[in-house]
């Protein structure tokens, strides 16, 4: 494998992971408990898309095919993407998804931080703003947290049942591969290690706060980074990507 | 609903809040609208997320709406009325020098 390949591997991954979680994230336009979080979750999808953006439109460039950013995210299949699996469960409440977006960016502040230092101009330029944007969704998603577990009976049982629901799909994020062992090596991903204390110390602060037990992520189901994808994909791509798959070629 | 328990109004769980931006070309905090929130930090969390997604702004104040004293309505004519006839309060009349800055 060269480092072409693995830049492009790396790329997919990221880009896979903000997309589909921020499509998950607009799924909540217009549904949302209460006005302010109805346009807070999109706000947030926006973040994680832009994100998704930049990646593919450096995978087209290096891949120089002629394909852009939209062929990426509107014409492959479930099994050519790489994001872990957290990212396209269903969104279940309200409490899933605040929860699953916390940890979500308390994961990767820590890995854009890194990035900033990347032996790569253009991820280290993105990963400048992408750590901006990570730090408010973990303020956002932590004080909702914070809110919710120590909130109501009715609040903290969501809170601890939303923690059952994505408990097995916590340990993907912090899953090595040669792949990701080489990236670290180039200097194109940080060091596990340090990811992993600035995760912890993120959630166990948290959750201390949240009276909320603390966060057990043990290896559990994955297989995403490998394109092995529950069916809740395949009805995510049927509404993404319906458009292009119904007119191909459509712009604005 | 007709289940009248003790248990607290949306309105006390959720009070209402008001929003002040300060513009990035602005001295002074203005009025933008309001929000709902359970506490003050996430009425600022909300506030950031409502109104200020075009860059309006580099500052954020919120304010409990309860904690606002307004004019009466019904005083609106003996308030405000008789300003109306005293132009000369009005610094029309005259040049400003340049280093009094912002009036």
């Amino acid at each position: 494998m060269t480092r072409r390949d693995d830049l492009l591997t790396l790329l997919l991954r990221l880009g896979d992971d903000h997309l589909i979680l921020g499509h998950r994230l607009s799924e909540w336009c217009g549904h949302a408990p209460m006005l302010e979080e109805d346009l807070a979750l999109p706000n947030m999808a926006l973040d994680l898309i832009g994100t998704a953006r930049m990646c593919y439109g450096y995978a087209a460039e290096i891949e120089d095919d002629g394909r852009t950013e939209d062929d990426y995210a509107f014409l492959r299949d479930g099994t050519e993407f790489r994001h872990m699996l957290m990212v396209e469960r269903p969104n279940g409440d309200f409490a899933f998804t605040i929860l699953r977006q916390f940890l979500f960016a308390a994961y990767m502040h820590p890995v854009w931080d890194g990035l900033t230092k990347a032996a790569d101009q253009r991820l280290a330029d993105h990963a400048a703003k992408a750590v901006k944007e990570m730090a408010y969704h973990i303020r956002h998603g932590g004080e909702w947290v914070v809110r919710l577990g120590d909130g109501t009976e009715e609040s903290a049982g969501r809170m601890l049942a939303a923690l059952d629901d994505l408990g097995p799909y916590l340990g993907e994020m912090f899953e090595r591969d040669e792949t990701a062992d080489r990236l670290v090596a180039a200097g194109l991903l940080p060091d596990p290690a340090v990811v992993r204390a600035a995760f912890d110390n993120m959630v166990a602060r948290t959750f201390a706060m949240a009276q909320l037990p603390p966060l057990d992520v043990t290896t559990g189901i994955s297989g995403g980074r490998a394109g092995r994808h529950g069916e809740v994909l395949g009805h995510l791509l049927a509404e993404m990507q319906f458009m292009q798959r119904a007119y191909p070629g459509l712009t604005w | 609903m007709s289940d009248d328990r003790q248990s607290p109004k949306a309105s006390q769980l959720m009070p209402l809040w008001e929003v002040f931006i300060r513009p990035r070309t602005g001295l002074a905090h203005g009025h933008v609208g309001s929000v709902h929130a359970s506490d003050e930090v996430m009425a600022l969390q909300a506030a950031r997320d409502v109104y200020t997604r075009r860059g309006e702004g580099v500052s954020i104040w919120v304010v409990p709406s309860a904690s606002i004293t307004a004019s009466d309505p019904d005083q609106r004519d003996e308030n405000f009325d008789p300003s109306a006839s005293k132009i000369y309060r009005h610094p029309s009349f005259y040049d400003i020098p340049d280093d009094v800055g912002h009036m």
